[in-house]
């Protein structure tokens, strides 16, 4: 069954935190070498991309426990996927080959359980991160003018992962965590070229910003109507937010977006606002219940969650946003007529 | 069962904030100065690599109203692609100018590429078209796609570029076809530009021109009605280049046509627009036929719009303004005095008007309020700038003047008439009335008074009750004279705890009325974070005096308020929450630690110069010529709001007019006030033996009497090697067993009051600005002048000093003159050991409010600092463990200390 098709249906349930997950496995360097980086002459403890081939059997079984937990929807492992961002383990030669191994461990895992249910067909989204490096913004307060990364070679280090991903069978390519317009627009220049120059129809693109303090803004300074305007021209299957935000501090953001947005709405925030000691302590009842109000008030077509939230979290998301019918996609007009 | 929402197909472009082009936007202004093809300044700025005030240009665009600013780099000495990339990166870090959406413009498709590659927003690409065929044309299409940006299609195709109407149509449905159908550009991101070609060039072929896009735009909307229409207007009058009087006329009059026909944007430099309805009625009429090419066989409208030209020209700069008006309605009449600020007829034409209409109130009901309304539009829309605004404020109130005594010799009558019929006398409710006050304490005034005669203009009654007013006395009065709104201005830091105190009782009593906050001292946050949270029933902060007229139209729109005051205290609520989340992210030393850092220097190398006396001295006979030549300018235009550096501001290409007529006008009052003696300026010095205890704390010798100088050391978290300063380390130790010196000095200008009420009495509020002003600007430059004297010749440490007035202005000497109340001492109460010290009240005449304000208002006192290495800082945030040693050290309660230092605590206290 296709996304679309399925998104008319219901709310579909995005999975939820990876890094939370492979917290609990307490890996050690020796675990994220395996036998193939023994050698690699960099520490890549915390690189948790790099699992996908060396412990795929760890991912794969994340994956199986969000999709039991009931998510329509489950991210490759491929955050920092990226030439850039693989710089700092020295990894860069690697970046396509994570896209493919993450995109085919998140395949296998999703497939099983579309034939365990074919009613409840399961997608992958490739996951494309923000980039360690921004293109808006200088990192020298001294000299605004300059930039750490010119626009060409971010969109260089996205096609590269977008090869990957839709090598390794996704479903839906997902831009997320935009803190930075101007790198989304790099990341839909790549894909927009990729299906160009590979002659194939495009794969549907959801787009999820972040919006990072009570500002109400992106960290590169837009609102989020500014936001989303600069990235129309995707054509999006979605658009919507995650991390930085808990549910609570995120409602009345999402509320605004289901309201300007042409196209289908999705959220997944963190669970709550971290504590003193950077940890997340939102019980699962608890960004259920708020949730759940999204849902009520027909805000809703794609939820989940990020930092923080586990498979019990996604469980009784799906639950609680199970009762309620999702946002109708709105009518784009055609005409100027006045009502 | 929901509903599906609906979106409408609108052009929507962005920045850091949306720009949606509704049907009701009208028109869209393009900021046309950061072009260098169009700027020859800005084009220098450039090719010097000047970019810092290259982005002051755009900066200005933006303020002056501009919704997208154009960015052009097509010069043939440049590198295009790197000046571009330059350039935009820059403009993205300015927040300001960032905020709304940018106009890639080259000839070469390589810049406009390279500067899409730089900006998060949707821009608008100018432009593209098929001049090189098909392919290309949706190559480039695509790559514009792909960035997200909306283009601008160039009529023009293979064949060249479209000249009349049927081939502009022929040419933009074809783009639009290509666009829509293979390209699948959404046709509300398509804009077209059918080409603005130059009129009456004495060709008769081009006479049409106009006509052509005017009519094409009609077509093109008919047509493709998502699609929008833009075009480059100053091209049209290029035939009359150099003559700006005739050309900004010619924009006018097309725009109006065009706009009608439904032109959407135009690149225009909105600053130099005439109002259509504005334009002297021969030129306009003669506009008319050129543009729209009637009775103009033979050239016959173009020759005579030469000849008017020429008429124009032959006059030269000075009389360029033609008595003609003097020949119109005496409406008409009325309204051009108003607009264009002259006086000099308005007597004579209200008396006219007055004779004329049924009441003397009609007339300012009828052609006067009309000409005002004129005035707040054009000044809203930032056609006019505020010297102008209260240039036509003058006119307004000596018009006004005229009529009183008739109208409130008819409300007698009526009275009387009420009387003897036994009858209740109800008089019309009027205009909504504001209260304007300085409060409790502050002596300052010119920023209130300019707020006051703007929503004066804007036809506000005002209730302006001075300065120094208690809050018992706004509350009181705003009650009586049943106010709408009340506004509180304030300079000095103490000010705003009034305001506090202010919004307190106003809750306390129940009121329901708005507050306004402003003045140099206020800000957003602190409105924010402490005087909102007083009072619910609305609390603002106004920026400058441009502001104050929209937001005081929202809160007495019954329609507009509700909205307007929750997004206000939404904007607010988020203000105090990132307040109280960022406060912790400083890291303050104890009191303890920041000594143990504090600046210092080898002391046994010093050689304190001794002055040439100790105690004080007056000066009570410096002429003030003298003391003119001192004036640092750039602070009075900023009064003025004009911002900008001086002397530049005199030629800037926006407001460089006003601000040279300001210039003059001041200059003039200036060299009355010289000539007239109407200014006594009075100041002291002294210089006494001090040393400091090591801390904080500076011991000065004054005969037989001694004080301690209290000081604040900062406390903020230093780099490594940088000292957490205290004014008292520029002092020698006591411990050294030297002998240290610290100076002091108080001055002040006295005798404005007469001259104020003088200007008040002739309803002059513009030389009433001014003269505040220039009587603040004597005061500094007093200041100035006397520290010159007291280095060279007095203290004469620093005897063989020579700089120019721009290095003074830039305090480019030895030693300081802090003032305590500012960043560097920023307790006021430590004003009473300086004034002690000087002589007390009888020497200048200066005295001290209770918020330690100085009166007269146009005063300036401080400390001076001998060392080399003394410089101005700022103490910043201080903590609970230097407060309580700094209570201790002055023997004043904690609380009181609390109070006086509030905007300096990093803690709610």
């Amino acid at each position: 069954m296709d996304i679309r098709t399925a998104l008319q249906e219901r709310i579909l349930i995005i999975d939820g935190a990876m890094g939370t997950m492979i917290q609990r496995y307490k890996l050690q360097e020796a675990d994220y070498r395996g036998e193939r980086f023994r050698q690699w002459h960099k520490d890549v403890k915390g690189n948790n991309d790099l699992l996908s081939i060396t412990r795929p059997d760890i991912i794969v079984s994340i994956h199986e426990q969000y999709l039991e937990a009931g998510a329509d929807i489950i991210e490759t492992n491929t955050f920092s996927s990226t030439v850039i961002a693989q710089a700092d383990y020295d990894m860069q030669s690697l970046a396509y080959e994570l896209n493919l191994a993450s995109a085919r461990c998140a395949r296998q895992a999703a497939d099983r359980y579309t034939d365990q249910n074919p009613a409840k067909p399961r997608f992958v989204a490739g996951a494309i991160g923000p980039l360690n490096k921004t293109l808006s913004l200088s990192p020298d307060v001294n000299n605004p003018g300059y930039r750490a990364v010119h626009f060409d070679e971010v969109v260089d280090a996205y096609y590269e992962q977008v090869k990957g991903l839709c090598d390794g069978g996704v479903d839906v390519l997902l831009i997320e965590t935009i803190f930075d317009t101007l790198n989304a627009k790099a990341a839909v220049f790549a894909i927009k070229k990729y299906f160009r120059d590979i002659d194939k129809p495009e794969l549907p693109i959801m787009i999820s910003g972040t919006i990072t303090d009570a500002s109400g803004r992106t960290l590169s300074g837009q609102t989020l109507e500014a936001f989303y305007v600069s990235l129309m021209h995707a054509k999006p299957l979605s658009i919507g937010l995650n991390c930085a935000l808990g549910a609570r501090e995120m409602r009345p953001h999402i509320e605004e977006l289901s309201q300007i947005a042409g196209c289908y709405t999705s959220a997944y925030p963190n669970a709550g606002l971290p504590n003193a000691f950077g940890e997340y302590d939102e019980q699962p009842g608890q960004t259920a219940h708020i949730i759940e109000e999204w849902a009520a008030n027909g805000w809703l077509n794609i939820v989940g969650g990020c930092c923080g939230t586990t498979p019990d979290h996604i469980r009784h998301i799906a639950r609680e946003v199970s009762r309620y019918e999702p946002r109708i996609l709105p009518v784009t007009e055609k005409e100027l007529i006045a009502h | 069962m929901r509903e599906a929402a609906h979106i409408k197909p609108f052009l929507r472009l962005s920045g850091l904030e949306p720009l949606i082009v509704r049907p009701e936007t009208n028109f869209i202004n393009v900021g046309e100065r950061t072009n260098v093809t169009g700027s020859k300044k800005f084009a220098r700025l450039i090719r010097e690599n000047k970019y810092e005030e290259a982005l002051s240009v755009a900066r200005q665009q933006v303020e002056n109203g501009a919704q997208v600013l154009d960015v052009n780099m097509d010069d043939a000495l440049l590198d295009g692609v790197q000046a571009m990339t330059t350039f935009i990166n820059l403009v993205q870090s300015e927040p300001d100018i960032a905020r709304i959406p940018i106009m890639l413009d080259s000839s070469k498709f390589q810049i406009i590429e390279a500067g899409l590659k730089c900006v998060q927003g949707k821009c608008i690409v100018n432009s593209i078209s098929m001049k090189e065929g098909e392919a290309k044309f949706i190559e480039q299409a695509i790559i514009c796609q792909s960035y997200g940006a909306a283009v601008i299609v160039m009529a023009f195709d293979e064949q060249g570029q479209a000249d009349t109407r049927a081939r502009k149509v022929e040419i933009c449905q074809r783009a639009y076809d290509i666009l829509t159908r293979q390209v699948g550009f959404d046709p509300q991101d398509i804009i077209f530009d059918p080409n603005i070609f130059a009129v009456a060039t004495g060709i008769e072929e081009h006479n049409n021109y106009a006509v052509d896009f005017i009519e094409a735009t009609r077509e093109i909307k008919k047509r493709m009605p998502l699609s929008k229409v833009s075009g480059g207007v100053s091209n049209m009058s290029f035939s009359f280049r150099g003559n700006d009087h005739v050309r900004e006329a010619m924009h006018s009059v097309f725009l109006y046509h065009a706009i009608r026909a439904g032109m959407d944007m135009g690149i225009v430099n909105a600053g130099q627009l005439v109002v259509y309805d504005e334009i002297e009625p021969t030129l306009r009429q003669l506009c008319e036929d050129v543009i729209l090419n009637h009775n103009n066989d033979n050239n016959e409208a173009t020759e005579k719009l030469i000849n008017f030209a020429e008429t124009v020209k032959a006059k030269g700069k000075e009389t360029i303004r033609d008595d003609a008006w003097r020949n119109t309605s005496v409406e008409e009449r009325l309204k051009h005095s108003l607009v264009n600020g002259i006086t000099d007829f308005i007597e004579a034409d209200t008396e006219e008007a007055r004779l004329k209409y049924p009441k003397p109130l009609d007339v300012i009901e009828g052609p006067l309020m009309d000409g005002m309304n004129v005035v707040g539009d054009l000044f809203g829309s930032g056609k006019m700038f505020l010297p102008q605004v209260v240039k036509s404020a003058r006119v307004m109130k000596k018009s006004v003047a005229v009529l009183t005594p008739f109208i409130e010799a008819e409300k007698e009558l009526r009275r009387q008439a009420h009387l003897s019929a036994g009858t209740v006398n109800e008089e019309g409710a009027g205009a909504a009335k504001i209260l304007l006050a300085t409060v409790k304490g502050d002596v300052h005034d010119i920023g209130k008074n300019i707020v006051g005669v703007v929503l004066g203009c804007n036809g506000y009654d005002i209730v302006d009750l001075g300065v120094m007013v208690p809050a018992d006395k706004i509350l009181d009065t705003a009650i009586r004279e049943k106010v709408d709104i009340i506004g509180l201005s304030g300079l000095i830091t103490p000010s705003l705890d009034e305001m506090v105190h202010v919004a307190h009782e106003m809750k306390r009593r129940g009121m329901q009325l708005p507050l306004l906050i402003g003045g140099a001292t206020t800000s957003r946050m602190h409105t924010a974070v402490k005087i909102a949270p007083q009072y619910e029933q609305g609390v603002v902060h106004v920026l400058d005096a441009s502001r104050s007229v929209t937001v005081a139209g929202s809160l007495l729109n019954q329609e507009l308020k509700p909205a307007f005051l929750e997004s206000i205290k939404k904007e607010y609520a988020q203000l105090k929450e990132d307040f109280g989340s960022k406060k912790s992210v400083k890291q303050f030393l104890p009191l303890q630690e920041a000594r143990l850092n504090k600046w210092n220097t080898d002391w046994t190398s010093f050689c304190p110069v001794e002055p040439s006396f100790t105690g004080t001295r007056l000066f009570d006979d410096i002429p003030l010529e003298e003391i003119a030549a001192y004036i640092d300018w750039q602070p009075f235009f900023i009064a003025w709001e004009l911002h900008g550096r001086f002397p530049q501001i005199l030629s800037d290409e926006i407001v460089g007019k006003e601000a040279t007529r300001l210039y003059e006008d001041a200059r003039a009052l200036l060299g009355r006030i010289i000539e007239q003696k109407w200014l006594q300026p009075r100041g002291v010095i002294g210089f006494w033996k001090a040393v400091s205890n090591g801390e904080d704390t500076v011991l000065v010798e004054d005969g037989d009497r001694t004080f301690h100088l209290e000081f604040l050391r900062q406390q903020i978290k230093k780099a490594a090697g940088q000292p957490n300063i205290s004014l008292a380390d520029f002092i020698m130790p006591a411990s050294t067993g030297k002998q240290d010196y610290i100076g002091g000095f108080s001055v002040t200008i006295h005798g404005i009051e007469e001259h104020i009420r003088r200007f008040e009495q002739g309803h002059d509020d513009y030389n009433k600005i001014i003269l505040q002003a220039l009587a603040d600007r004597l005061a500094e430059a007093f200041a100035e002048l006397l520290h010159e004297r007291a280095r060279k010749q007095l203290w004469g440490y620093a005897g063989s000093e020579h700089l120019t007035r721009e290095q003074l202005i830039s305090e480019a000497y030895q030693g300081i003159r802090p003032a305590p109340g500012y960043p560097a001492c920023p307790d006021h109460t430590e004003k009473y050991k300086l004034f002690t010290l000087l002589g007390g009240r009888e020497t200048t005449g200066i005295t001290l409010t209770e918020s330690l304000a100085m009166y007269p208002a146009s005063s300036v006192c401080g400390w001076y600092f001998a060392h080399p290495d003394s410089k101005y800082f700022g103490v910043g945030k201080i903590d609970k463990s230097q407060v309580k040693d700094y209570a201790a050290r002055k023997g004043m309660p904690e609380q009181e200390v609390e109070r006086w230092l509030r905007p300096v605590l990093e803690y709610d206290a």
